[in-house]
């Protein structure tokens, strides 16, 4: 008992053993490229488009919501990367679920929080489709997913045209106004501050006198909350260990009894859940439905992972870090039309931001899996 | 008769027309390390596989404490305690000590939706354990890829002995490892016998087996070629009766030859 004392208090001072700052575990964390690359961004743009309106509070709250949009997607398909899978069918699973949406509400005459809950139970059923297809078929989730993507967007397009002969649903506004649960995706938060900020004088007014800005669209709320979620399922429970346990060596994770495929499959549903909320927020704001939303939200979506620092081969990874990928991507996609430059070249640079994360991904794995 | 922990008796296993395990029986007993050897393809990773629950036996008994068992899966023979540690190991090497020691066993608090990894208890048990095998683990929050060799085959060792393990399989546990690495490996099976566990210790390594095991079965082309305790038997004597002994001769005279053959 005294040499096992003896060996812990010496722990301290083991000979072997140099101090390890702060700044180097913080090195060593997944989110900080995308942590860095958020405060890049923002120096760049404060200093390029700092007096063009981009920074006010309507500019803000312009790109918090794109961010938010891709951010709301992005946290789900980071979760099912860092469980090891591709869901490549988020795009058309968002248009999808739109017409889930317009369709019984406009032509069948259901409630409109109805409707809403049928877009989610479907979501549900493709998302378990993809999971239980890719776990018991052992077929990579890039192949199964790809083929989902083709079958939604068809089936989206063909159904809508079937049954209103357009490719637009239009006519929701007027619907959202007295649902009982539409509010939670399309109702702005804390327009008291707003208002009371613009009785100040402190952000821009419109012409009668309510402010340019309304309040926090509830995206970003969905956006903040599905992170802090995500974060906490990844670092505080059980379930959590099990999705980097499947991600980083399912037949390791599964003879020591963590039930893979149930975590595989949840996570599948993960994503198209968060798809269909994307749907909500976008198809209750817009006021219509189209079978070309979302068209390749999938793949923002994994740069957004992966820029987050989402190892693509699974095991590795973490929700804030996507998070801060999707306000880089909203954040540049908004701001570059505040500076001279042509939009033209924003996919280059995203290309090129991609390219660079993952290049620095690597390193960053390297440095905590090797003995250094 | 029943201070056996485990007993097979009479084993045989076969695939298709092959006979890959022939009448093989072994017993062991509290304390005991039981060393298996053989060459390659002499039936060692079947017999393993037949012992934690994978195959099931075509012939012959498992006994578990006195008691006639069949393993219908490696889960069965998990929760009567026989636990196996393959190669591989079940390490997430991207995963922090901690979480790869409670990985599917998690220690949990709080209750309900809110119930929460206890990762605090789980770093202190992770800590701790380690420790009384003489590793310092620095930061059970650092990664396991960040370990040697032989600190990862006792973690995986130690995870199966905190989670209720009565026999230990241990399969090929020091092949990959360097001198030392080895040694500290053996010194903590022969820790965990001693504490009261059957170890089933399986190698090629007659240098690694011998110090280390009290009884030795050597399995040859599917037989077992018998078990003998370690006062009747000598180092020698063990490494000629493995199917390498006479192997190495052979080579030996060979070498002999073309060295003759060189010189002239």
């Amino acid at each position: 008992m005294s040499t096992k004392s003896k060996s812990i208090q010496n722990k301290s001072n083991d000979e072997r053993l140099r101090k390890v700052s702060k700044l180097k575990v913080l090195l060593n964390r997944p989110e900080l490229g995308a942590l860095g690359g958020s405060v890049l961004v923002f120096i760049f743009f404060g200093i390029i488009a700092g007096d063009t309106g981009m920074f006010s509070a309507y500019g803000t709250i312009n790109f918090l919501e794109v961010s938010a949009n891709l951010g709301i997607i992005a946290v789900a398909a980071a979760l099912l990367m860092i469980g090891g899978e591709f869901d490549l069918s988020v795009g058309s699973m968002i248009g999808f679920a739109g017409i889930c949406i317009a369709i019984p509400a406009i032509y069948w005459g259901w409630p409109l929080w109805m409707s809403i809950l049928f877009a989610f139970s479907m979501a549900v059923l493709v998302g378990y489709a993809n999971g239980i297809l890719v776990v018991r078929t052992g077929l990579p989730s890039f192949i199964v997913t790809l083929a989902m993507l083709f079958i939604l967007r068809g089936a989206t397009l063909a159904i809508t045209r079937l049954i209103t002969g357009r490719t637009q649903v239009p006519g929701l506004r007027v619907l959202v106004e007295d649902d009982p649960i539409a509010w939670i995706f399309s109702a702005d938060a804390f327009q008291f501050v707003f208002t009371w900020l613009g009785s100040l004088g402190l952000i821009e007014l419109r012409q009668d006198g309510t402010p340019l800005a309304t309040g926090i669209p509830a995206s970003v709320i969905w956006w903040i909350a599905m992170t802090i979620f995500a974060t906490w399922l990844l670092m505080k429970t059980r379930y959590g260990n099990w999705i980097f346990a499947s991600g980083g060596d399912k037949l390791g994770a599964r003879n020591v009894g963590v039930p893979v495929g149930k975590v595989k499959i949840s996570l599948f549903i993960g994503t198209a859940v968060a798809a269909t909320i994307y749907a909500c927020v976008q198809v209750l704001d817009a006021g219509s439905a189209d079978t070309m939303r979302g068209f390749l939200k999938e793949l923002e979506a994994i740069v957004a992972a992966v820029v987050g620092g989402c190892l693509l081969t699974g095991g590795y990874g973490s929700a804030i870090g996507a998070a801060f990928g999707a306000l880089i991507f909203g954040t540049v996609s908004m701001g570059i039309y505040y500076t001279d430059v042509d939009t033209d070249w924003f996919k280059v640079f995203l290309g090129v931001m991609m390219l660079i994360a993952v290049i620095f991904n690597n390193y960053i794995r390297r440095r905590v899996t090797e003995n250094k | 008769m029943s201070d056996n922990l485990i007993e097979f008796n009479n084993i045989s296993k076969f695939f298709g027309s092959v006979i890959a395990l022939k009448d093989v029986t072994m017993h062991i007993k509290k304390g005991q390390i039981m060393c298996l050897l053989g060459d390659n393809g002499a039936g060692k990773s079947t017999l393993i596989k037949t012992l934690s629950g994978v195959h099931k036996p075509d012939e012959g008994e498992i006994v578990v404490e006195g008691k006639k068992t069949i393993f219908d899966s490696p889960r069965d023979a998990l929760d009567m305690g026989i636990a196996t540690v393959y190669q591989d190991l079940a390490l997430v090497s991207l995963m922090s000590v901690t979480r790869n020691f409670f990985m599917g066993r998690e220690p949990t608090k709080g209750f309900g939706p809110f119930k929460t990894f206890d990762i605090n208890k789980a770093n202190a048990i992770a800590s701790k354990r380690m420790g009384q095998i003489g590793i310092d683990v620095r930061d059970p929050s650092q990664a396991v890829g960040t370990m040697s060799g032989g600190e990862r085959q006792c973690l995986a060792i130690s995870r199966a002995i905190y989670f209720g393990a009565k026999v230990l399989i241990l399969d090929e546990p020091t092949s990959a490892l360097g001198v030392h690495q080895a040694s500290v490996v053996l010194k903590y099976i022969v820790k965990a016998a001693a504490s009261g566990l059957g170890v089933i210790l399986i190698t090629h390594n007659v240098h690694h087996a011998y110090p280390v095991g009290n009884s030795f079965t050597i399995l040859n082309r599917g037989k077992s070629m018998g078990t003998f305790e370690k006062k009747n038997l000598s180092r020698e004597k063990l490494l000629g009766m493995m199917a390498g002994g006479e192997e190495l001769d052979k080579l030996e005279v060979e070498l002999k030859e073309i060295d003759r053959i060189a010189k002239n």
